[in-house]
């Protein structure tokens, strides 16, 4: 006899502990740990407008009240509110803590007290510290001690393996940002796993596949996987009684909306209690949620106000989370950035949209609760999300300039359906793959060490390959280009090198045993390289081709200054004839970064991102040919140098679009800036407009657009009076910040940048 | 034939001149010279970059998809776009079959219609600028009388093309109560103005009077606040039903 839907049901239903799965489609989900065809089984997509969503409750407002009111004394203490110096962090370290417990539906503090920080000291002991000291904090002798003497940090590790080279490589700014003195993050559980399964079947699995590794030859990497899978089962076991602690049992599914938003934050809280990662993004979980919410729904137990509460409190919470980090830290990544980035929209691979009602929850909270860069969201964009999605989101970006977007026509070809961003612009499928963090490769300093025979121009002490330095009164294109190539060749190699001490060392002492819990067993790697000053050395090159550029040397004989004479075509204006250069150094660089073995086989990668690192860049890089002053910033990401896209906006778009995706597989950051009335007069025209800029950038296979729509005197403003804008949030390389916690230095790099539509 | 113009500049994502996301090409040379004008950089008829009608089609290719999806197209301004007439009128032409693109001439009116009929054939939306409705404030304010301008007003609306008619507001110059109902009841006397749009004084091209070496004529003007932009949109608006009321009572008569 045929087995019928209904039957499969049925026996689904029996199956299901706690009765978590009533009323889902059955399908492979139930067999084995597959979230996305759970999701594409049983999504309600929605293609209607915005009319739906509810108001804040006033338990929100009162509940946000409290926050905003912690935040203001956190920044009235100098950006720390709290740290909790005793107690090192771990899953079950801290008991539970409320912020005003009867108004919050989602629960789960890092430490005993809101905004209280924690120390964590695996990734080096030294950032603790020095962070603690920065603030005004001493950490207890005994624990300085226990992780300088007594058990090594991640930190000590990678100092212990690193060559000279690379230690002068750090030391010259060439290579910056490593995450070798702190956690390396950019990894993504899959927190959805805990909320459809319950932590009782994951370490079913996670024994099953110890089993299975009880393999004929128990070699490194068997031991190893061996390890790490024991790791992750003890730190699901920790999240079970961190879940306890607050009267949840999460070893079994969540049965209704409620449950499966808190178990999802559950293992979410597990992570960055263990890890102090640089991101630790949330993945895609708006939709997932979308599904428990519509059953709810259907089943009469939750109104659409209570369904945004739910949100509202989660992402109030996503806002709220912490780290300790150094002041030097900040000036990398500045503004306190955590990246929970979570990403929103896209489309299946069986064609019908992945944006549901609850897509618009999660970006109506930037009303409900006020902008915020935290969480990050990104979107999805594709030409084919439904229109009152994308016009929705339009309004979003000018009312609040909190959102980023991100091609999902362009991503999905390589990452499937089910895919997330972690960070900034780092697509990954979630729980399926991970990256280890590179950081990034200054170009702009590897063409000046082209030209200075390997010497570097602020140290004036051999750091790169000694080549006889190009003396002649002009640079010639041919032979700088020649000399880049034999310097960007041994940047490729030290660099991969440099990366593959530093992760052996994070997998060995500072191991993401949760995170790592919430991926299958067999999962890809990628080595996640960047680069930095692009628009910087596609100009240089360009100058050196098109005009006649003449280095003013030092007496040590060093190119510190450069003469232009004439014009010549600059990367942003849609040219062929300089945007070309640009791609073509991407492809090169990535081509030889390919070339070197890699940890754990990891398959290398490259992206085109500063963050706001792009001024500490500048500032460690001398003059450039292009036309650079020593010590000014770079452009962010991918952008063009401020000032030097003279066609517009599209122009400008237009060259960055031009960077081939298939070389820069971690991302292509742009971030846009415009004024209101540039986008239109009217605000139904703004959203319009914007509606058919994203759709064509997605068109012509840009990658990534932050899109920012203010005016400058806002922000001249906000310099003067920060304390008028608590809320103030921009959009940097890749994130967003509350733009009065950015350095002055910093915010008025921001301000010198161009923004469409000033005059 | 291939003309050449004389090119100011571009922007490839103009959004404030003509409907949707359009290509703007700022034409070098204009005859009048406002005393508010925010690009006096653009007046001198010898100045700017030769470039032929191929030459900016390419520099529109790229954007087409963007122009198309947004119901935008191409706007020439300048300057004076219709010093230029033969070379716009071939680049309107060539936009229009190649790409189907929407044509929009912002112009100050300054120009004898008999000179404009081909271009004005390829013209699917004229921005005029109608800066002063009294003749000698309008000499005082432009340098030239507003007979001319009046006439093509005139002419645009007798032969069916659309308009959007626009006035800069600048306090105390062109915000009189009388000035704005005369501006309105002469709106309401025309045909096909699809759009009246206040565009508030701005002092943002101050520094180029600087830089070019002239004293700026408007020192110590205020920009106009959204009260007074609100105000005269309502005084235009009311001349506008005057002026529909003379027209009917005129046919009716």
């Amino acid at each position: 006899m045929a087995i019928t839907e209904k039957d499969l049901n049925r026996a689904a239903a029996a199956a299901a502990p706690a009765d978590g799965w009533r009323g889902f489609r059955s399908g492979r989900w139930q067999r084995h740990v597959d979230v996305n065809d759970f999701i594409g089984l049983n999504l309600t997509p929605y293609e209607g407008d915005e009319s739906f969503l509810a108001e804040p409750t006033d338990a929100t407002l009162e509940l946000w009240d409290a926050v905003l009111e912690l935040m203001k004394k956190e920044r009235q203490n100098g950006g720390v509110l709290d740290i909790d110096t005793e107690t090192v962090s771990t899953i079950v370290s801290h008991g539970p803590a409320y912020i005003k417990r009867e108004l919050e539906k989602i629960v789960g503090l890092q430490t005993d007290a809101p905004l209280k920080r924690s120390i964590q000291p695996f990734g080096g002991i030294r950032m603790v510290d020095d962070a603690c000291k920065a603030y005004g904090y001493e950490l207890p002798e005994a624990t300085r001690k226990l992780f300088t003497d007594i058990r090594k940090t991640h930190n000590q590790g990678v100092f212990d393996a690193y060559t000279t080279e690379m230690k002068l490589a750090r030391k010259a700014g060439i290579i910056t940002g490593l995450p070798d003195a702190y956690g390396r993050g950019r990894i993504i559980g899959d927190y959805r796993r805990v909320a459809l399964y319950g932590v009782d079947r994951l370490i079913e699995a996670k024994k099953e596949d110890l089993l299975q590794l009880e393999t004929d030859v128990i070699s490194e990497d068997v031991i190893r996987a061996r390890e790490e899978l024991s790791e992750q089962i003890r730190s699901l076991a920790e999240l079970k009684t961190m879940a306890a602690s607050y009267g949840f049992d999460v070893s079994r599914p969540a049965a209704n909306a409620h449950e499966a938003v808190q178990w999802l934050y559950f293992a979410y809280l597990a992570a960055i209690k263990e890890q102090n990662g640089a991101a630790m993004s949330l993945g895609r979980v708006s939709s997932f949620l979308d599904v428990y919410i519509e059953r709810d729904k259907r089943e009469g137990t939750l109104t659409e106000a209570e369904a945004q509460e739910l949100i509202d409190h989660l992402v109030m919470k996503l806002r709220m989370v912490k780290f300790l980090r150094t002041p030097d830290y900040n000036e990398l990544f500045s503004g306190d950035p955590t990246w929970v980035t979570e990403s929103i929209g896209g489309m299946g691979n069986d064609g019908r949209t992945r944006v549901t009602r609850n897509s618009f929850r999660f970006l109506h909270t930037l009303y409900n609760l006020g902008p915020a860069p935290e969480p990050n969201l990104t979107v999805l964009w594709s030409t084919r999300l439904p229109e009152g999605f994308k016009n929705y989101c339009a309004k979003v970006s000018v009312d609040t300039s909190s959102i980023q977007y991100e091609n999902d026509d362009l991503m999905r070809p390589e990452f499937g359906d089910d895919y997330g961003i972690a960070c900034c612009v780092s697509a990954m499928r979630i729980g399926k793959q991970m990256q280890f963090f590179g950081a990034r490769a200054n170009l702009g300093k590897t063409l000046l060490y082209a030209i200075n025979g390997g010497k570097d121009e602020k140290l004036g002490i051999q750091v790169g390959p000694a080549l006889a330095p190009l003396s002649g009164e002009t640079l010639d294109y041919g032979e700088v280009m020649e000399r880049f190539d034999r310097v960007m060749d041994w940047l490729a190699r030290l660099y991969m090198n440099t990366l593959n001490v530093i992760h052996y060392m994070h997998d060995k002492y500072c191991y993401e045993r949760i995170e790592m819990a919430l991926h299958d067993r067999e999962i890809l790697r990628t080595m996640a390289c960047g680069i930095a000053g692009l628009s910087v050395v596609a100009d240089s090159l360009s100058a050196i081709k098109y005009a006649k550029v003449k280095p003013i040397r030092n007496e040590q004989g060093l190119a510190v200054d450069f003469e232009i004479e004439g014009e010549y075509p600059q990367y942003g204006n849609n040219d062929a004839r300089v945007d070309d250069i640009a791609v073509a150094v991407t492809e090169s660089f990535m081509n030889k970064l390919r070339k070197h073995p890699t940890y754990r086989n990891a398959l290398p990668t490259m992206s085109v991102l500063t963050i706001t690192s792009n001024v500490v860049y500048g500032k460690k890089t001398g003059s450039t040919p292009d036309g650079r002053k020593a010590g000014e910033p770079f452009a962010p990401g991918a952008n063009p140098m401020h000032g030097r896209d003279r066609k517009g906006a599209l122009a400008s778009l237009g060259s960055v679009a031009k960077l081939p995706y298939a070389s820069c597989l971690d991302g292509i950051s742009n971030t846009f800036s415009i004024v209101p009335k540039a986008l239109g007069r009217e605000a139904d025209t703004r959203v319009r407009n914007l509606v058919s800029l994203l759709d064509g950038y997605a068109a012509s296979k840009g990658h990534h657009l932050n899109v920012n729509v203010f005016n400058r005197e806002q922000l001249l403003d906000a310099m003067e009076h920060p304390e008028n804008y608590p809320q103030l949030t921009i959009r940097v390389s890749g994130y967003a910040v509350n733009f009065i916690k950015l350095t002055r230095e910093q915010q008025l790099d921001v301000l010198n940048r161009t923004f469409h539509g000033s005059v | 034939m291939m003309h050449t113009g004389r090119i100011h500049s571009l922007e490839t994502f103009g959004t404030v001149d003509g409907p949707g996301i359009r290509f703007v090409l700022f034409l070098q040379g204009c005859a009048l010279q406002c005393r508010y004008c925010h690009n006096p950089d653009s007046w001198d008829t010898q100045a700017g970059e030769l470039r032929s009608v191929d030459d900016i089609l390419r520099e529109i290719e790229p954007y087409v998809e963007y122009y198309r999806r947004s119901g935008g197209g191409i706007t020439v301004t300048g300057g004076e776009p219709t010093l230029q007439a033969p070379f716009v009128d071939e680049l309107f032409r060539a936009c229009k079959e190649r790409w189907g693109l929407h044509t929009a001439l912002d112009s100050s009116g300054f120009c004898e219609p008999s000179h404009a009929q081909a271009l004005l054939d390829a013209t699917d939306l004229v921005l005029l600028d109608l800066k002063r409705m009294d003749r000698d404030a309008h000499r005082e304010l432009t340098s030239q009388p507003n007979d001319r301008i009046l006439r093509f007003a005139k002419h645009l609306s007798e032969r069916g093309t659309k308009m959007w008619i626009r006035r800069v507001l600048i306090p105390g110059w062109t915000d009189g109560s009388d000035e704005l109902l005369e501006l309105g009841r002469f709106i309401g006397g025309l045909d096909g103005v699809e759009k009246v749009e206040v565009l508030p004084y701005h002092r943002m091209g101050v520094y180029k009077w600087h830089q070019l070496g002239k004293a700026y004529p408007l020192e110590g003007v205020m920009e106009p606040g959204p009260e007074e932009v609100a105000r005269a949109n309502r005084l235009i608006g009311q001349g506008i039903e005057e002026g529909k009321r003379e027209l009917a009572l005129l046919v009716a008569k």
